[in-house]
This record gives C-alpha cells, sequence and structure tokens, in this order.
C-alpha cells in the first residue's frame, strides 16, 4: 500500500466520517464508499493542499461523460493515488 | 443593498487579481420590508444575508480571477461567525480573498467589518458551474459594471 494512498484514505475518513478500516485501495470513492459531490469538493481541496497539486477534475469529469475514461480510473482509490502521485511527479519535472 | 432583489454588494472599491482578494462596500438600508419581521420593534441584519454578502464578494472575486469562465454557486460554509449585530442604516466593508482555486470549484476566506470591528467571517466553497445562456453573462457583466466591477483587471480579460 502506497503513503499516497494511506494520506488520501486518512483524508476520506476524516473529511467523511468513514472508519478508517473500511477505506481499502479497491474501495470506489462513489460506489463503495457512497461520497457526494460536496464531499468530494472538500477531500479535493484537502487532497490539493496536501499534495500541492491541483487535481483537474473538470477535465477527468469529461473525459467520463464523453465516455474516454471510466469512473473506475479516477475513483477508485488506488488508480486515484496514481493519478496523485503522477501529478505530483509533473510538478516536480 | 437591495435586499429583497438578492443585490447585496453595492461598491468593488479594489479587485487585486495579484493578490487575489477584493474589497466590496455593502450599506445596509434603513428601511426594507426584511426589518418588519427580523424583529418588529428591534430591526436587525439577518446573519443569513450577511453570510450571503460574503458569498456574493466572494463570487465576484472568482469572477475576477477566471474572467467569468462560469457561475460560482455556494456549495459549504464553514468556521462561520457572527461576531455582533448589525442595524439598519450601517455602513458595511466586506473582504474576501482566495484559500484555495481548485479545478471546478474555489474556496474563500471573507470578512465583515464595521469600520475596524469585525463583524462575521467564514471560509466559503464554491462550485463553478458553466452559464445557463449568453444572456445571462451579458446580465451578470451589467450588474458587474453597475457596481465598479473592474472589467479591464480580470486576470485574463
Amino acid at each position: 500500500m502506497s503513503a499516497t494512498f494511506d494520506t488520501v484514505a486518512n483524508i476520506i475518513s476524516e473529511t467523511c466520517d468513514i472508519p478508517r478500516d473500511k477505506i481499502k485501495p479497491e474501495s470506489h470513492a462513489i460506489n463503495d464508499l457512497g461520497i457526494d459531490s460536496l464531499d468530494f469538493l472538500d477531500i479535493a481541496f484537502a487532497i490539493d493542499k496536501t499534495f500541492g497539486i491541483k487535481m483537474p477534475l473538470e477535465q477527468w469529469t469529461q473525459e467520463v461523460n464523453e465516455g474516454r475514461a471510466t469512473t473506475e480510473q479516477y475513483f477508485v482509490l488506488q488508480n486515484l493515488s496514481q493519478r496523485i502521485d503522477e501529478l505530483v511527479a509533473a510538478k516536480k519535472a | 443593498m437591495q435586499l429583497e432583489y438578492f443585490r447585496l454588494i453595492d461598491r468593488i472599491v479594489t479587485l487585486d487579481t495579484a493578490a487575489r482578494t477584493i474589497q466590496c462596500e455593502a450599506d445596509v438600508p434603513t428601511q426594507s420590508t426584511i426589518f418588519d419581521g427580523h424583529f418588529p420593534g428591534m430591526p436587525l441584519m439577518p446573519g443569513v444575508l450577511l453570510m450571503e454578502t460574503m458569498a456574493q464578494a466572494s463570487g465576484w472575486l472568482i469572477l475576477g480571477l477566471t474572467n467569468f469562465a462560469g457561475m460560482p454557486l455556494l456549495a459549504a460554509f464553514k468556521e462561520a461567525k457572527l461576531r455582533s449585530f448589525i442595524a439598519p442604516g450601517t455602513a458595511l466593508i466586506v473582504n474576501a480573498s482566495i484559500h484555495h482555486q481548485g479545478s471546478g470549484f474555489a474556496v474563500t476566506h471573507a470578512e465583515i467589518r464595521r469600520g475596524e470591528r469585525l463583524v462575521c467571517n467564514a471560509e466559503i466553497t464554491f462550485r463553478l458551474m458553466p452559464f445557463p445562456n449568453d444572456a445571462f453573462l451579458t446580465n451578470l457583466k451589467a450588474v458587474a459594471a453597475s457596481i465598479g466591477f473592474p472589467i479591464e483587471a480580470s486576470a485574463d480579460g
């Protein structure tokens, strides 16, 4: 389990009052954890601030709406953590 | 302030896109039907309208920073505190700053002062939504111009 996932899981647990042990790498933020759009704004805010990035939520949403990506690619937590790692790496490059 | 029309910002004093701050003026009217009920014999500016005033100042700031890219719609208030009561006829200063500008959302810190005294403050989250049509945007810009919004100072304008 990556350090990024642990950080994201802790953010979700604190923001949404979800027991930490119920948050798994394979959890889908919406389908499995029941996180709604307002709570996800809080999570995105905390992730942006913690990692010093700006998650491209509008781009991701557009890709899903246009059928060019699935929600699993961005909202399954291990995938989200990987996207975050990529954004952090891109910022450092 | 035109309370019944929810037009709560009278004038934009400064919109600093580099510092990502805005300062506005809002004069509470001496007469309003709202004071008939809030409260009979003890007229006070409703706290929810003070919150909305902070939200509107924040909204103009976000519009300035995004060059009217979308409509900032209220999503959440956090740590909102109403610290003193406001009577009809009070001149208010409304300040807001960007705390975080995310993708499709923004978070501001806003406050209202009466002179030097802090009246209320909050952290406010907005979703940025597409404008419903061109007429809406045209009207919004007309309202902006009427309160001194410096169109030329918009971040991308």
